[in-house]
């Protein structure tokens, strides 16, 4: 998947750049999720489910810390932002979940760098001085 | 009449908590691992890591319990755990150690929805006044309205699309630089602040048809970062007033709207967020010019604990028969 930068001019448009996203994953991709408080993050997930086929309505991981779903691909919904230390996620299973036959899609990501395998896809979501956004989407090193 | 002594186990997120109850309602113990004063009396300093840990917590929260309670494992009765919603992992922790004290006492053993039991803290606190009731279980994890029938008998009628009421609280808080779980510093904050301060939006106060139950509050915390962004000097207190204000609207709107097309006499409110001070203050008032009546359950029982585990499973194993085999598993999805 080619490195691009997308524009967002609502989370509508940032829906839809998840759902279209959605039609080039395959099983066992895992996709990184960065981006402020109010980013768009969650929304892009929510985009993405619906692209996989996914019925049932993504709400927030972060309580939770992840999330299952059933689609054309299981989606595996995972937040870091309550993470303090990388054991967190592994007691949650997160290495586990990196090895099943469904998508991973994981905000606060970067706190989980250590854990992610190569080649996940990091999205990067930034808010600009209006309300649009940047989305650039590259692959991971 | 010989005692029925229920012991039951939570720990489907961050807490660890071992409860006692006596013939389903009086409480002997409701010991939460996460209080300080055990943390000194077991000597243990917990790390971060083990904020998760209910494996190195529970045997000290349940021997705390039996010591609260005067009471010897043995008598145990009944044996009640959260099976779901919440994470795999501690769900289990919490489940194994029930099915393992059941089957080595010889004794029933009950899978309890935690959702559930976040609705028998009012059965515990207010045994007088019993379904059909309306519930608002608003907490971090959860914006659900449903109606109570009757204890066993739901009907969800809306919960959140994105984030819980208490997680949009904690961010926002996050947002102003409050340290998380945020509530009740931000509570504090807005008393000091100007609730009409910075015009917000009320998400989904005009929906029609079953999404007028819904709940929506990821675009609100949005707004305040757009808000801080182009007015860094923007007073706290008033964003942290101003922001309340928006969310105590939406939950009240909707809960009298639910409440009164329903004709429901109760309005039950639980869940951590239920010890915001607007929220009570407000929903108290504001319920009476309907004829309702509104019931909070005091805090120790409103967020995650065992006694209200233990109260439903007593519930359903001594009214609906219930008893799960030992090889019930977690269910981290569980819905009401």
């Amino acid at each position: 998947m080619h490195d691009r930068e997308l524009l967002s001019q609502s989370a509508e448009e940032t829906r839809r750049i998840g759902q279209a996203l959605a039609q080039q994953l395959k099983p066992g991709d895992c996709l990184v999720l960065i981006g402020n408080l109010g980013a768009g993050k969650t929304t892009l997930v929510q985009g993405l489910a619906e692209g996989l086929g996914i019925s049932e309505s993504v709400v927030s991981p972060t309580f939770t810390l992840m999330r299952e779903y059933q689609g054309r691909l299981p989606l595996y919904h995972v937040d870091a932002y309550r993470i303090k230390h990388l054991d967190e996620l592994r007691e949650i299973g997160l290495e586990d979940t990196m090895l099943a036959e469904g998508i991973v899609a994981i905000e606060w990501g970067e706190k989980a760098s250590k854990l992610l395998p190569k080649g996940c896809l990091e999205i990067a979501i930034e808010l600009l001085p209006d309300q649009r956004r940047k989305i650039r989407i590259q692959q991971c090193a | 009449m010989v005692d029925h002594l229920t012991l039951g186990i939570e720990t489907s997120c961050d807490e660890t908590s071992v409860a006692i109850l006596r013939n389903g309602q009086e409480i002997l113990a409701n010991v939460v691992y996460s209080q300080a004063h055990l943390h000194n009396k077991y000597g243990g300093v917990v790390p971060e890591i083990a904020s998760r840990n209910h494996v190195k917590k529970l045997p000290f929260a349940l021997q705390e319990a039996l010591d609260q309670a005067k009471i010897n494992l043995a008598e145990i009765a009944l044996v009640g755990a959260t099976h779901g919603p919440g994470l795999v992992g501690p769900l289990l922790v919490g489940l194994s150690s029930a099915k393992g004290i059941a089957y080595a006492l010889g004794v029933p053993f009950v899978g309890v929805n935690h959702l559930e039991g976040h609705l028998f803290a009012h059965a515990l606190e207010f045994p007088n006044e019993p379904p059909p009731f309306l519930g608002l279980i608003v907490s971090g994890g959860h914006t659900i309205l449903v109606h109570v029938r009757a204890y066993g008998d739901y009907k969800v009628l809306g919960e959140t699309r994105d984030d819980a009421a208490g997680e949009a609280f904690d961010k926002v808080g996050k947002l102003l630089g409050l340290d998380y779980p945020a509530g009740a510093a931000l509570d504090k904050l807005a008393r000091q602040g100007n609730p009409k301060a910075i015009s917000l939006p009320r998400p989904m106060l005009n929906e029609v048809g079953v999404s007028q139950w819904q709940f929506s509050f990821a675009g609100l915390k949005t707004s305040i970062v757009y808000f801080l962004r182009d007015n860094p000097k923007g007073l706290p207190a008033d964003i942290a007033a101003s922001f309340q204000e928006a969310v105590v609207d939406v939950l009240i709107e909707k809960t009298l709207k639910a409440a009164v097309q329903l004709d429901t006499k109760r309005i039950v409110v639980v869940g951590g967020v239920a010890a915001n001070s607007r929220l009570r203050e407000r929903l108290q008032a504001e319920a009476q010019a309907f004829r309702k009546n509104v019931f909070f359950p005091p805090m120790a029982l409103c967020t995650d604990n065992a006694a209200m585990i233990a109260a439903a499973a007593y519930f359903q194993h001594t009214q609906l028969h219930q008893k799960h085999s030992l090889d019930l598993a977690p269910m981290p999805g569980l819905r009401l």
